[in-house]
């Protein structure tokens, strides 16, 4: 009680520290100088359609690195510590646990029941439109709303529908750290040819501009979001397939 | 017009936030977090920016809401074993549940 009276004290204390900030508030009546300088040149600099994916990956590419870098500390977190998770306590289940193990075990090509016609067949169905859907996405960065995050979680859920309809899908880790790690070198080597053949550091304009709005358009743009595109699909499904992993499974694995 | 539209998704946003916390049903807190990011990117779709309502919807609502799903499965399946083991006798004693039940196994192995 005195805890939770505390707790709305201070809760309190901090909106009253807040609230000057709240008078100093008015509505932008205008665009700061560099978002005038981007929607004003950034079409002409970039080639790029959609101006949004122009500043996410040319003007702050170094963000979007950084943002790209953060996913992938994360996946390999997640990674290591339910991998760990698992090996850790396979041992000492086996010994102690044993009588709702082994029926788990035993019963494995059974006991996580398979999909019902509907959800397998429908999975089935949506599934290339979506891995379809999430590659139209990033490679279409440039020209439509999207891109490589975007694309690539539609990805990952489309394999995610594929490990809910079929109990027995492995993923197959060799082809998804492969994906995951050329695509993440090759990310920055763009990035730096950038720095050697045009302006900066992942700079575009290492390939020709194209003509404004079509697919080959907008220099590296297409080719750096396709990468991006990929390495956080590849990531994701990654997460996705370490947490699915029940023990039964993982007993089927060994 | 379209604050009050937005005034609305956001009172909801705070509704389905405050359910979500103090909801018994942990799954329907897990799918009222998910509702907060698809109000969320409703609002932004009124906003004019399509790009970050995408995000907003395909991660937010969709993407963590499985994941926060695939994480209560798991802890789940790691507290039947646990409730499991304890009724073969041993001494689970009921300590860490959770993901971060690594290690289960060196309580154990300290009780014994």
């Amino acid at each position: 009680m005195i805890k939770k009276f505390f707790t709305i004290i201070t809760v309190l204390l901090f909106a009253l520290m807040v609230l000057p900030l709240l008078r100093q508030i008015v509505p932008f009546e205008e665009l700061a100088p560099v978002a005038v300088a981007y929607a004003e040149q950034g079409p002409d600099q970039l080639g790029a359609a959609n101006l949004v994916t122009s500043v996410i990956v040319t003007y702050r590419g170094l963000d979007t690195l950084g943002e790209v870098t953060v996913l992938f500390i994360a996946t390999a977190g997640v990674g290591f510590l339910l991998r760990r998770d698992e090996e850790d306590q396979l041992p000492g289940e086996k010994n102690t646990g044993e009588s709702t193990f082994e029926t788990a075990g035993e019963s494995a090509l059974h006991s996580p029941r398979e999909a019902s016609e509907l959800l397998g067949s429908g999975s089935m169905l949506l599934f290339p439109l979506l891995m379809l859907f999430g590659v139209y996405i990033f490679m279409h960065g440039h020209l439509t709303p999207g891109g490589g995050f975007q694309g690539g979680v539609v990805i990952a859920s489309s394999m995610l529908l594929l490990m809910l309809a079929r109990v027995s899908f492995h993923l197959n880790h060799l082809i998804i750290s492969l994906v995951e790690s050329l695509s993440g070198f090759f990310y920055v080597a763009i990035g730096v040819l950038g720095l050697v053949l045009a302006a900066g550091f992942l700079d575009n304009r290492i390939l020709p501009l194209g003509e404004f709005g079509t697919l080959f358009s907008a220099g590296a743009i297409p080719i750096i979001y396709s990468l991006v595109g990929l390495k956080v699909g590849t990531e994701l499904t990654n997460v996705l397939g370490t947490m699915r992993l029940t023990r039964a499974q993982q007993e089927e694995d060994v | 017009m379209s604050i009050v539209i937005i005034g609305t998704f956001g009172a909801m946003m705070i509704g389905a936030a405050i359910f979500a916390l103090y909801s018994q049903n942990i799954l329907s807190a897990i799918i009222s977090s998910g509702v907060i990011s698809l109000l969320a990117s409703i609002i932004y779709i009124l906003l004019a920016a399509p790009d970050v309502a995408m995000t907003e919807a395909a991660i937010g609502s969709g993407l963590t809401t499985v994941v926060f799903l695939l994480a209560l499965r798991r802890i789940q399946v790691i507290q039947a074993e646990k409730g499991g083991a304890a009724k073969a006798g041993k001494s689970a004693s009921g300590l860490g549940y959770g993901l971060g039940s690594g290690d289960g196994s060196a309580e154990e192995a300290i009780d014994d």
